[in-house]
């Protein structure tokens, strides 16, 4: 098949999905998004010919808006526009999966310093304040008082861009240390890593300690549940442990696995082009 | 082997060298985007934007 990759940098997650994809025989168009223009009418990216793209854009603008590009022409594209745009925005993530019943942090939305404050108080200390678009744990805050509430929302309102004055304020979910990352495929498990730290932040790219998961029938099922509320496709599904049970608190449309690939018995790539192949032709059925 | 804009260095490089591939020099540091493989050609790489991630 010809698989079309947008990207703007090749991280090692790239290379290990181009080594596989290239092993297997497949023809490779890279699609550096910064050269091309997307038009109405088409675009001068060499994207017509292929039976599928993988949208691997490192900025997620761009990965909102190539993946529009590819649905207008037509191009079968993974991950879906739909879906780039429901993981992109933490909002509409967290609002889609409380839609599809699942356990996910308590989370308020306010516009204004004043009402962001009001939210704050009402969850108590400590309380977690995210920006709507971003990722490795950047810009998060874990707010331990009102002095440092007011602090953080006056730098937000003050310095930060737009999106920054969307004040998006979770509940501080006490877990064990460590998070999970379930890497699937329309909803399938591919592979699971806990990802454990001394810091708030578990996040992989932050330096946590990782360790292969084995995914149980309740992790398995909110994942396909998640999976299915943000419109499906090869995602990074994260989730903590309550003590109770576990809550999903993100869902990531470009989902890197390198992490994933060293710490599971799991050959990840292989996996995800396996699904790849099985897309294509499934496309190729669609519009014989 | 390929030079470094930023210092002037030269930077070794592996063999499976990708185009959009960032390479960082061993001498100032520098991050470095692969712009070309055949031959070699680098680039200071871009800075880090907020909207980048998984």
């Amino acid at each position: 098949m010809r698989v079309g990759i947008l990207y703007s940098r090749i991280r090692k997650d790239e290379k290990l999905l181009l080594a596989e994809l290239r092993e297997r025989g497949h023809d490779v168009e890279k699609v550096d998004v910064r050269k091309h223009g997307f038009g109405l009418d088409g675009t001068d990216a060499a994207l017509e010919d292929c039976d599928l793209v993988v949208d691997r854009c490192l900025a997620t603008s761009r990965s909102k808006y190539a993946t529009e590009f590819c649905k207008h022409y037509d191009v079968p594209v993974v991950n879906s526009p739909d879906t780039a745009a429901v993981c992109a925005d933490k909002v509409r993530t967290s609002l889609a999966l409380d839609d599809a019943g699942l356990p996910t942090p308590d989370t308020t939305v306010a516009f204004t310093t004043e009402s962001a404050l009001e939210a704050v108080e009402s969850y108590g200390y400590p309380c977690v304040l995210k920006p709507v678009v971003g990722s490795w744990g950047r810009l998060m805050a874990k707010l331990d008082s009102r002095n440092a509430a007011e602090a953080v929302l006056e730098h937000k309102a003050t310095l930060g861009h737009y999106e920054h004055k969307v004040f998006y304020i979770q509940d501080f979910v006490e877990k064990p240390g460590r998070d999970i990352r379930v890497l699937a495929t329309d909803g399938e498990p591919v592979a699971a890593m806990t990802r454990s730290g001394d810091h708030w932040l578990t996040n992989a790219a932050k330096g946590a300690e990782t360790n292969s998961f084995e995914v149980d029938e309740e992790v398995a099922e909110l994942v396909e549940t998640a999976s299915d509320a943000v419109g499906g496709g090869l995602l990074g599904v994260d989730l903590m442990e309550t003590g109770d049970g576990y809550t999903v608190h993100e869902v990531n449309h470009t989902v890197e696995f390198k992490a994933l690939n060293d710490a599971s018995d799991v050959d990840v790539p292989a996996v995800v082009v396996d699904w790849l192949e099985n897309r294509a032709a499934a496309e190729v059925e669609v519009t014989p | 082997m390929s030079t470094c804009p930023e210092c002037g260095s030269d930077v070794a490089l592996h063999d499976d060298l990708e185009v959009g591939e960032i390479v960082d020099c061993d001498t100032c540091g520098t991050e470095l985007e692969v712009v070309d493989t055949a031959p070699p050609v680098l680039d200071r790489a871009p800075e880090l934007s907020e909207d980048w991630g998984e």
